[in-house]
């Protein structure tokens, strides 16, 4: 990832000792070529996906345009109608709301634990928080279908299914992953600069938010692109608390279906066209995560070069 | 992608199940989620009486059942739809028992008898408040199943006309549609009649109330018939065990369950 321009050179293979022989030579090249392969298994994977994905769904992007496709309204297979525009608009609302929800309080969290709390607090509040990632995201949408919801309908009226819903669960679920990339990228930062502040008479929140937070920014910015990521692909959780109606929401109380939930519900029963069209919805899925991963990642260069 | 699944399950199961000394003849069913549990007991009882057969119940829904009976996935297919697709006209279907559709609301809702028109009128977005039905004056959460459910186009099928409105709410299961019109004072939905109880209340429809009594005397409008499909004319194993659910014993384990009998 990191690329090394100022290095003059790649240092020179060490020469080999001729003592081994040649059956260790020949280990040497098994093993080279053993890891290479492992290291290429990852890429291979991802080309394999995209290259499953777009031979079922390309097709039928085609067969229907582009247009027809991305920006109809109507979803109803049955009758041959595959517009998915409310999907789309739905999986950026709830992205966007779990980022307004998720970046802030982790970001916040962070800061707090770097900065504000005893090393050995952290040491403990940390991994808990590390655990929330791993509490299945069934019990995330339990959680909301449960006590969410309600609370939703309850105070602000709407089904409670909703948007919003959604947004909150997802917030909360990218915390783990906001909280300790950030942690980390806080950490990284040498503790001159925050010596040094202080050493200029800045306050204790003036040096965090003008030094720390500056020179850990791209890190920063990183943990929100990942958790991004996990709220633009997460279903279970989704297709439980959002109610999954088809329609363009008007409020964040209006019951939505996001791409990943559409393909979930669907899967099971499409057969034929269908089947196509949720293929083709997975490329659209694919592309969106995408484009906003090389937005972020062209955000985060310009910020760290500047 | 599903078909593969199932049928590398079943080649586990027929492994497993030849593994364990005595061969056994394997026979797997696989479809309508609300038959899956009344069928799983059926096994269960089965197998007593025929250790040296297995049957192995897998759920998906009616169009999977349809397809992997079709597909030799799984010998026996189970699909709960008043009208059977075209492509199942290849299959023998047996019905072994038929199930009311409940039309459900919360219990804190004041409305008791909806006629078909306002059922239609409420899934089709035509009716919104409840107040236009004699409720309190609180806007209809309408909660449907997903397109491919048995349970949803029968109910539509019987209803007739159902554009479902775009402010429904989609549940992925008859249970996941109980939970959410327990917890939601305007919600109403469908269900099985099997998988009703005191949490939330069956409105009657057309003064009719969704009881095995109002549905084996033919009142109850929204029936339809649970079918069991084989590829040709079921034989061995196969026929043992729809003989089974067919057999006096098999019809009373289906009405104990909470579902009509066939017959």
């Amino acid at each position: 990832m990191q690329d090394t321009p100022n290095t003059p050179a790649q240092p020179k293979r060490p020469v080999r000792r001729v003592t081994g022989g040649v059956a260790t030579w020949c280990r040497d090249q098994l093993a080279r070529y053993v890891f290479l392969a492992v290291a290429f298994s990852a890429t291979v994977s991802l080309l394999l996906i995209a290259l499953f994905i777009l031979k079922e769904g390309v097709p039928f992007i085609i067969k229907i345009g582009l247009k027809d496709f991305l920006f109809a309204s109507e979803w109803d297979p049955s009758v041959g109608k595959f517009g998915i525009y409310p999907m789309i608009i739905a999986s950026l609302w709830v992205t966007l709301g779990a980022m307004l929800i998720g970046a802030p309080l982790g970001v916040a969290g962070a800061i707090f634990l770097t900065q504000f709390v005893p090393r050995s607090v952290m040491r403990i509040i940390k991994p808990m928080i590390e655990l929330l990632a791993g509490i299945p995201s069934v019990l995330y949408g339990f959680m909301g279908v449960m006590v969410l919801a309600p609370f939703i309908r309850n105070h602000f009226g709407g089904p409670g299914l909703s948007l919003l819903a959604g947004a909150i669960i997802l917030g909360i679920m990218v915390l783990p992953t906001v909280i300790s990339i950030s942690v980390d990228a806080i950490n990284a930062v040498p503790r001159t600069y925050l010596e040094g502040a202080l050493a200029l008479g800045a306050t204790r929140w003036q040096s965090v938010h003008m030094v720390i937070l500056k020179a850990a920014r791209s890190g920063i910015i990183a943990s929100v692109i990942l958790a991004m990521g996990r709220a633009v692909g997460e279903t279970m959780a989704v297709i439980m608390v959002v109610g999954n109606a088809v329609k363009i929401p008007h409020s964040a109380l209006d019951s939505v279906r996001t791409l990943t939930a559409n393909i979930a519900l669907e899967m099971g029963y499409a057969t034929g066209l269908h089947r196509q069209a949720l293929f083709a919805t997975g490329v659209v899925l694919f592309v969106v995560v995408m484009i906003l991963n090389s937005l972020a990642m062209a955000a985060m260069k310009r910020k760290a070069g500047s | 992608m599903r078909q593969t699944l199932l049928a590398l399950v079943c080649g586990v199961a027929i492994v497993v199940n030849g593994g364990c000394g005595k061969q056994r003849t394997a026979v797997t069913a696989a479809g309508s989620t609300a038959f899956q549990p009344f069928a799983e007991k059926l096994a269960e009882q089965f197998m007593a009486k025929q250790p040296d057969i297995a049957v192995t119940i897998q759920g998906g829904g009616s169009a999977l059942g349809i397809q992997a009976a079709l597909s030799g996935a799984a010998q026996i297919g189970m699909a709960d739809l008043v009208q059977l697709p075209p492509e199942a006209q290849a299959l023998t279907a047996v019905v072994v028992a038929r199930d009311g559709i409940a039309v459900v609301v919360n219990n804190a809702n004041p409305v008791k008898n909806l006629a078909i028109e306002q059922i239609r009128g409420i899934f089709n977005g035509k009716i919104r408040n409840w107040k236009e039905l004699g409720g309190a004056d609180h806007a209809i959460t309408v909660v449907s199943r997903e397109a491919g459910s048995g349970t949803r186009s029968s109910f539509e099928k019987i209803v007739k006309d159902v554009a479902l409105t775009k402010d429904a709410i989609i549940q992925d299961s008859n249970g996941t549609i109980r939970e959410t019109v327990i917890m939601d004072a305007n919600a109403i939905g469908y269900l099985s009649h099997g998988l009703l109880n005191e949490k939330l209340k069956a409105v009657t429809v057309q003064g009719t109330s969704c009881t095995t009594e109002e549905v084996v005397a033919g009142r109850y409008p929204l029936v339809r018939p649970v079918y069991l499909l084989t590829k040709g004319e079921p034989t061995g194993a196969c026929k043992a065990f729809i003989d089974y659910v067919c057999s006096a014993e098999g019809q009373k384990t289906i009405k104990d369950s909470g579902l009509i009998p066939a017959k």
